[in-house]
């Protein structure tokens, strides 16, 4: 290759200026600590005067021996099994159904959506009170029909169930929207002419209108999954984790690990962990639906 | 009744009704904010409103300076996005240079990976900066958005080329051009991921809540828990209220503009 000429040259330095803010920051924020925190992982927690010493692989052995650690990947799976397919599934319906023709359209799209834009931290504390055993509201409806008192977020069995509505009731609406765009630009044409080849509803939906809306798909699952990792607010609000971490989440175990007991070595172990999943999830989705996918 | 007719009764009936459990709880919680306490579990018709529990939340906590505190913070957020991610998807949409490709694949690898997750290494780092406790520690892992970035880098390659090089001709410089041709075509980016971030950040908890530790620095929704889990006990019609008040500027801001925010959400949603 031929030396660059001068104008190419400073092309490159204006590039690389323009660039440099964002990337000090990005880095600083997000590369850097990734780096970090598996560099710390082999490292035991400074406290006090000792010093962080190496320790090799023993935060993991720890990790793997540490009972609460499975109960709350375990929940954190669970979290992510359930919310995940019903949210979507749910945001896909909406869109049909606010896409399509119905009375009292702009009011039923305001109500899927507006508790997108509400605060987790502060809708968690409205939920609370519909789970309050005995006064709440889902208490209320159950004495009408003379069921007994439920301890919604008290009940081991429970407490992880009931956060989870709540993430499904806040994610559905938020998805739905991504659902409407494309619906919206997918050609009347192919609609009529299905009507004229006198293709079912349902055959259309199937055959036409699912296929095309495989990347949204593909790019809200891969939304949720990060979410349903990443939005933990209203378990601090409803059960903190409770009742015995029975509704602990990986990111609020990483967060009690840190914050409550310092101890920021398992922390990072634990934040590993977190960062692999999620990885493994987002990458391996991408792969699986991306054969799917038919783009246009 | 015809089969198509059936068809439409049953989707109508069944959005609705969705509809209306969606609902369900901010109506439950208007309700329990604009009744006296002892109405808040009993639903009669013609309970008297009052405006009480407002004021008994808004004197119970300090509100104000949350509130202030959230303002400063979205602001400092969005000004400082506007700007780095501006220069930064300028850079990637038409400049040519080494090493654009493995970068730019840097910036989408935090879509990925949040700084939300990062709790722990970012709070040493901004304990070795000496920011704990301050507004700008809660904004600065969220200015340089790899999110921000992609979005407008596709809105730039949308702005023909003619236009840029016009510009060029007339003797403008790099920034010029993108003051006067790029920034001017991308208003409804601008409005669209404006809208997204403002509404992130206001409603963000678990990081504010990790940095901050004082009355000075808490946004509103760190406000609200602290005041939710110690202050109030079980008083709900309190806690409704000022839950309500959290979200009342959002909420307003979403009656007012709920067209441009679906849309602006949708436009965010193409990347």
């Amino acid at each position: 290759m031929t030396r660059p000429s001068l104008t190419l040259r400073r092309e490159w330095v204006h590039g690389w200026l323009l660039l440099t803010p964002a990337l000090v920051l990005l880095f600083a924020f997000t590369h850097l600590p990734a780096v970090t925190t598996i560099w710390d992982s082999f490292f035991s927690t400074p406290r006090g005067r000792r010093e962080a010493k190496f320790v090799g692989l023993r935060n993991y052995e720890t990790l793997l021996a540490d009972d609460t650690f499975w109960q709350v990947l375990s929940n954190s799976l669970w979290y992510a099994a359930v919310t995940i397919p019903v949210s979507v599934g749910l945001a896909l319906l909406m869109a049909l159904w606010v896409d399509g023709r119905l009375s009292g359209r702009g009011f039923v799209r305001l109500a899927y959506f507006a508790p997108t834009v509400l605060p987790l931290i502060a809708v968690a504390n409205i939920w609370m009170f519909f789970y309050t055993p005995g006064f709440g509201l889902i208490d209320q409806i159950r004495g009408a029909f003379g069921l007994p008192e439920v301890n919604w977020l008290g009940n081991p069995d429970l407490a992880l169930g009931s956060v989870m509505v709540v993430a499904i009731w806040k994610e559905a609406g938020f998805f739905m929207i991504f659902y409407l765009a494309a619906l919206q630009s997918i050609p009347p044409q192919l609609r009529e002419a299905a009507a004229i080849e006198g293709a079912s509803r349902w055959t259309f939906f199937r055959r036409v209108t699912f296929p095309l809306l495989m990347p949204t798909t593909l790019f809200v699952s891969v939304n949720a999954v990060i979410n349903s990792f990443r939005m933990v607010d209203h378990v601090f609000v409803m059960t903190e984790g409770g009742p015995d971490n029975a509704s602990s989440l990986l990111l609020f175990y990483i967060y009690e690990t840190a914050f409550k007991y310092w101890d920021t070595a398992y922390a990072s172990t634990l934040t590993v962990v977190l960062l692999v999943l999620l990885s493994a999830l987002a990458l391996g989705q991408f792969f699986l639906l991306d054969k799917r996918v038919h783009y246009r | 009744m015809s089969r198509t007719a059936l068809d439409r009764w049953l989707n109508t009936t069944g959005a609705w009704a969705l509809a209306l459990l969606w609902f369900l709880p901010l109506i439950f919680a208007v309700w329990t904010a604009v009744h006296p306490g002892e109405f808040a579990t009993r639903f009669a018709p013609l309970a008297p409103l009052t405006g009480e529990n407002f004021v008994n939340a808004w004197n119970a906590a300090p509100f104000a300076r949350y509130f202030l505190n959230s303002f400063l913070l979205v602001t400092f957020i969005l000004i400082g996005q506007f700007v780095l991610c501006t220069l930064a998807a300028y850079a990637f949409a038409r400049f040519t240079f080494p090493g654009s490709g493995v970068l730019f694949a840097l910036v989408l690898l935090q879509l990925l990976v949040m700084p939300d997750i990062l709790i722990v290494e970012n709070y040493a780092t901004m304990r070795m900066l000496g920011l704990i406790d301050t507004i700008a520690a809660i904004g600065l892992p969220y200015i340089a958005s790899g999110f921000g970035i992609f979005l407008l880098r596709q809105t730039f390659k949308t702005v023909p080329k003619e236009l840029d090089e016009a510009a060029r001709v007339e003797g403008a410089g790099p920034l010029t051009v993108l003051w006067r041709v790029y920034i001017p075509l991308a208003k409804p980016t601008y409005l669209a991921y404006g809208l997204v971030s403002v509404s992130h950040h206001w409603n963000n908890f678990l990081w504010p809540l990790i940095v901050t530790n004082s009355v000075e620095t808490r946004p509103v929704t760190v406000g609200l828990s602290v005041f939710a889990s110690v202050d109030q006990g079980i008083d709900w019609s309190i806690i409704n209220a000022a839950t309500l008040m959290t979200s009342g500027p959002l909420l307003i801001a979403f009656m007012l503009f709920q067209r441009q925010f679906v849309q602006s959400f949708m436009r965010a949603g193409i990347r």
